[in-house]
């Protein structure tokens, strides 16, 4: 009964996150979704913790051998354990969750990928010190290899996680250099690394020795380090939505060493769910996994990277107020530079504005843009832009021929027309076409170059006009630029 | 090489091919212009205007023995058998009808490009000339209308009494009926419209139109569907002609222009549907040229029904606006010129590895070369010519795998997987065949959200492997204190995961907002 009882529960909950996943694909269904993934999860922790704390009695005579990860029963102590720990554990979480900027988004996700790996290491220990335990006390156990594999494979996925995850966050938190790191040899090291792995959890299953595992885990963590700390910022995106599909795998595993379906169940959905989303960024960076993977991004000889000296115009705020409020249509493609200027605020007023004098404002986002997939519409949602005028990049990239001015707030790999070019870092990666539009607008701190390295030759185009300074200065002052009055009244009269 | 630019024998056609705008451009890719005299007269360009941007006045004789020749029309038998083999001929050939003039071209030896068949790619938009007479056909549409209709567009409220707007009721939202919306609505009618396109609501509404979604099915038990138009079932099409039926009660002025190219009009406009309508209405068919939207319309004729329906069937209406009509075409050209002029020295190259150029050719070299191939739409952009040097071929669309190959690999790993779960344990099998069902089911469900959502899946996603909760949670139950300990810890952190994920991603999706 109990038993049973557990596992429909434990269906429920992989069904109910099936559902959360599922409601987030519209913005209409995405807070049912989210509601569904907390149900779920209530169901399923209150479900275990009836299992762990059941007498005795309400064991069937199968219960050793359909729940076993289930033995032994707890105690008070194991009780206050467990509400302590899930006190603080929420107390953190929910604070950090309502404290976080949302500019610091990334730094946040990969923060939490980072405990989702350390939990699944702390739990394939313990699993381990209970099969030793059991050994020790002359137990045999049956499949013994093969449930070492499980548990050695679980460590190793959730260790790299775990400090891959924490160097993204360095990375994104600028704790550490955003450049990416390449020791000479650095394929070869990681090969070697991921040789040693295998060789360890070989060695581990056949003698079950705690060197091997420990020796191991060393491994798994300096892999995890040096993967992502060979990468660079820009391809933050791809490293995060990496890192969410490896904690989902780490949670798969440790579900195998456990024995409970839920965890693969849930596990699975988010590894599939993160390698999509890192397909998804490499094919927007017309780069493949392998590339990304294998880390030192810019680092190839680049041809056509040779500098591009031309003559720039620039153009001031009030200036450009008077154009924006004379155009018919606006398009602004945001980019990671809107996010650390924490401009979104000035821009969403800048859009109301103009809406409400007639431009036709849109937004147009590049796949990439920002260190994590969707970031930018975050950002604006944040700062209160409708979504129906921000469009992805494929839906409105014809559009920039019928449009009169583009801003360009904090982007630049993005888009540079070299991509359209061979023999550049970014080539063929697919751009924002902002240059066929008739005026375009760059808003940039300096004339520094992307993260790519790549010289940007829009800025030197006819029809190109540069706007230095910091972005959120720069929007205010075209805010307090514009004219307060409607400008179609102005017309009529 | 020189450009011939004839007058257009076709009787009615007032267009021409090029503008004295677009003949230094011409000019500029290195060719010599010849028009022939009188050839824009019909659309208010006299020769003097073509002499002075530099073009030499020339008989028929010497335009049709250019090396180069652009026309709107296509050619007559006398016209065709004066071009010399190896010309060029760039004009509107509509090849899927026009199996002998593709015979005649080939025996003639002639390179011909076809300006309907511009593929529909983004890179060939500036070339685009159906386009381009597309949205002229449906501001004209609407001028034809307003002429034969027997009452303003506007409402207004007089001295002599309230006048009602008229409404207006556009089917099929490609260019043309964008056209025929915007400028019905500038005029100040009621405009609605109605497309098997759903996505086209949001371009119908910035044009100031009300958007009437046909009602399917799916519909009805409140699922809306995002893919199912593509098809247009019966039971589509039924629901379509309902509204239709609702709407000609209702309107005063039809225009449908639900064209496809070498084929016959789908016929949406009944008989039953002609009588419903008011006396003095207008049906204006954009699609004539194929038979008609409506059932009842004679192509090229205007005539009144018996009820009193005026019905619109011309097929030139871009030639009734021959001076705008040319000079979109004449741009149209020039940009295909621009595309097959690489060097920009006055010879035309005609490149079979370029794709806009491959998909235009039907003739080349005494060849037939139509159909074309299939386009392989791409997401990588279009590399100019010179990238097909650089090591950008792996760019170039790949022929598919033999089937086999990917069934030897599948099979290969089923076998492999197999044998793996038949020695593994028991208990593993059961396990192996949830986690990879999940995979599955997470792969579909996670291709379904939308990009914009991806920051708040990553969340959701990183609270749901929280999940990881509950394996240490089981663990809490142990007597040993080690694992007791580090069970504690785990659950720590995972927790933090759990709150911490579920309430930002609750934070970020009380954001997003419609406008």
């Amino acid at each position: 009964m109990l038993a049973n009882f557990v596992q429909a529960t434990y269906i429920v909950a992989g069904l109910l996150f099936i559902f959360a996943l599922a409601g987030l694909s519209r913005f209409e269904t995405s807070k049912r979704g989210n509601a569904f993934g907390i149900l779920g999860m209530v169901l399923a922790v209150v479900a275990t913790i009836i299992a762990v704390w059941a007498p005795e009695s309400w064991h069937g005579s199968d219960w050793a051998t359909r729940m076993p990860s289930f033995i032994g029963d707890a105690g008070l102590a194991s009780v206050g354990l467990l509400v302590a720990a899930m006190l603080v554990g929420a107390v953190i979480g929910t604070f950090k969750a309502v404290r976080v900027e949302m500019t610091g988004m990334p730094q946040l996700i990969a923060q939490l990928h980072s405990f989702v790996g350390l939990a699944a290491v702390l739990i394939g220990f313990n699993v381990f010190i209970e099969i030793d335990g059991e050994l020790r006390a002359g137990h045999p156990q049956t499949d013994l290899a093969f449930h070492l594999a499980e548990v050695w494979i679980g460590v190793f996925i959730g260790a790299v996680t775990f400090t891959g995850s924490i160097v993204a966050w360095g990375k994104l938190a600028e704790k550490f250099p955003s450049k990416p790191l390449t020791l000479p040899g650095r394929n070869l090291l990681n090969l070697a690394t991921i040789v040693g792995i295998i060789a360890c959890g070989v060695w581990f299953q056949n003698t079950w020795s705690w060197l091997a595992l420990i020796i191991l885990t060393l491994l798994s963590l300096f892999l995890g380090f040096h993967l992502v700390a060979a990468i660079g910022g820009a391809d933050m995106p791809v490293v995060i939505s990496m890192l969410n599909s490896y904690s989902g795998f780490a949670a798969a595993f440790s579900g195998f060493a456990l024995g409970m379906n839920v965890l693969i169940i849930t596990g699975a959905l988010v590894g599939a769910s993160g390698a999509i989303l890192s397909y998804i960024m490499c094919k927007a960076m017309n780069r493949s996994f392998i590339s990304v993977i294998l880390g030192g991004f810019g680092t190839s000889t680049s041809s056509a990277a040779a500098a591009e000296e031309g003559e720039i115009q620039e153009v001031k705020a009030d200036e450009l107020g008077a154009w924006l409020t004379d155009a018919q249509s606006v398009m602004i493609t945001p980019g990671y530079g809107m996010a650390v200027a924490q401009a979104q605020y000035p821009v969403a007023e800048l859009t109301k504005r103009l809406t409400d004098a007639g431009v036709k404002v849109r937004f147009a986002i590049h796949p990439v843009a920002g260190r994590l997939p969707g970031h930018m519409n975050v950002l604006l949602a944040e700062a209160r832009v409708p979504y129906d005028i921000v469009f992805e990049m494929d839906e409105v990239n014809d559009e920039f021929d019928e449009t009169d001015i583009v801003l360009v707030i904090g982007a630049n790999d993005t888009v540079n027309p070299t991509a359209m070019q061979p023999g550049t870092p970014i080539s063929g990666m697919p751009v924002l076409h902002v240059w066929e539009a008739k005026k375009v607008v760059v808003f940039k701190r300096s004339m520094k170059p992307g993260y790519a390295g790549v010289e940007n030759p829009l800025f030197f185009n006819d029809n190109t006009y540069m706007l230095f300074g910091d972005a959120k200065a720069s929007v205010d002052s075209i805010n307090s630029a514009l004219p307060a009055a409607d400008p179609r009244q102005a017309i009529s009269s | 090489m020189q450009i011939g630019i004839p007058r257009e024998s076709l009787p009615g056609e007032n267009r021409v091919a090029a503008t004295p705008i677009s003949v230094p451009q011409l000019i500029k890719l290195g060719y010599s212009v010849v028009v022939e005299s009188g050839a824009g007269q019909r659309a208010s360009l006299p020769d003097e205007a073509y002499e002075v941007t530099g073009a030499r006045l020339g008989t028929t004789a010497e335009v049709w023995g250019s090396d180069v020749i652009l026309a709107v029309n296509e050619p007559s038998v006398d016209e065709l058998e004066s071009m010399r083999p190896g010309a060029t001929l760039i004009t509107f050939l509509y090849p899927r009808q026009n199996e002998a003039l593709l015979k005649a071209l080939q025996k003639q030896g002639v390179t011909a490009l076809s300006m309907d068949m511009v593929p529909r790619i983004s890179r060939a938009q500036s070339m685009d000339a159906l386009s381009s007479m597309a949205n002229i056909s449906g501001y004209r549409a609407i001028v034809e209308a307003s002429y034969e209709f027997g009452r303003t567009f506007g409402g207004q409220v007089t001295a002599a009494g309230k006048v009602a707007p008229a409404k207006v009721f556009v089917i099929g939202t490609g260019v043309a009926g964008l056209a025929a919306l915007g400028a019905a609505n500038s005029r100040g009618a009621e405009v609605y419209a109605t497309d098997v396109r759903p996505e086209t609501a949001e371009q119908v509404e910035s044009m100031g139109a009300t958007f009437l979604k046909v009602r399917t099915a799916a519909d009805d038990q409140g699922v809306s569907s995002d893919g199912y138009a593509k098809e247009t079932s019966d039971d589509y099409n039924t629901r379509a002609a309902e509204l239709y039926l609702e709407q000609a009660r209702k309107v005063d002025i039809i225009v449908t222009t639900a064209a496809i190219p070498g084929r016959p009009s789908p016929k949406l406009i009944t008989a039953e549907m002609v009588e419903q309508m008011r006396p003095g209405s207008v049906i204006v068919d954009l699609a004539a040229l194929g038979g008609g939207n409506c059932v009842l319309t004679r192509p090229g004729e205007k005539y009144v029904t018996d009820n009193g329906v005026t019905i619109i069937g011309y097929t030139d209406l871009p030639s009734r606006l021959p001076g705008l009509a040319s000079q979109l075409y004449a741009t149209n050209v020039v940009n295909l010129l621009k595309l097959a002029t690489p060097e920009a020295n006055g010879s035309i190259v005609v490149d079979f590895d370029d794709e806009v150029l491959r998909n235009m050719t039907v003739t080349r070299g005494g060849e037939i070369t139509f159909p074309p191939p299939p386009i392989q739409v791409s997401a990588a952009p279009a590399v100019k010519p010179e990238a097909h040097l650089a090591p950008q071929e792996a760019q170039e669309p790949k022929a598919p795998k033999p089937w086999y190959l990917s069934f030897g690999i599948v099979g290969v790993l089923a076998i492999g997987l197999i044998a793996l779960l038949t020695y593994a344990p028991a208990s593993f099998v059961s396990l192996f065949g949830v986690f990879a069902l999940a995979l599955v089911v997470g792969y579909y469900v996670v291709w379904n959200v939308t990009a914009a959502l991806h920051t708040p899946l990553m969340s959701v996603t990183n609270a749901v492997s929280g999940i990881i909760l509950v394996g240490a949670i089981t663990q809490l139950g142990n007597d040993n204190w080690a694992i007791k300990i580090i069970a504690t810890g785990a659950v720590l952190i995972a927790s933090i995961n759990v709150f911490g994920g579920f309430t930002v991603t609750q934070r970020m999706l009380k954001m997003f907002r419609k406008g």
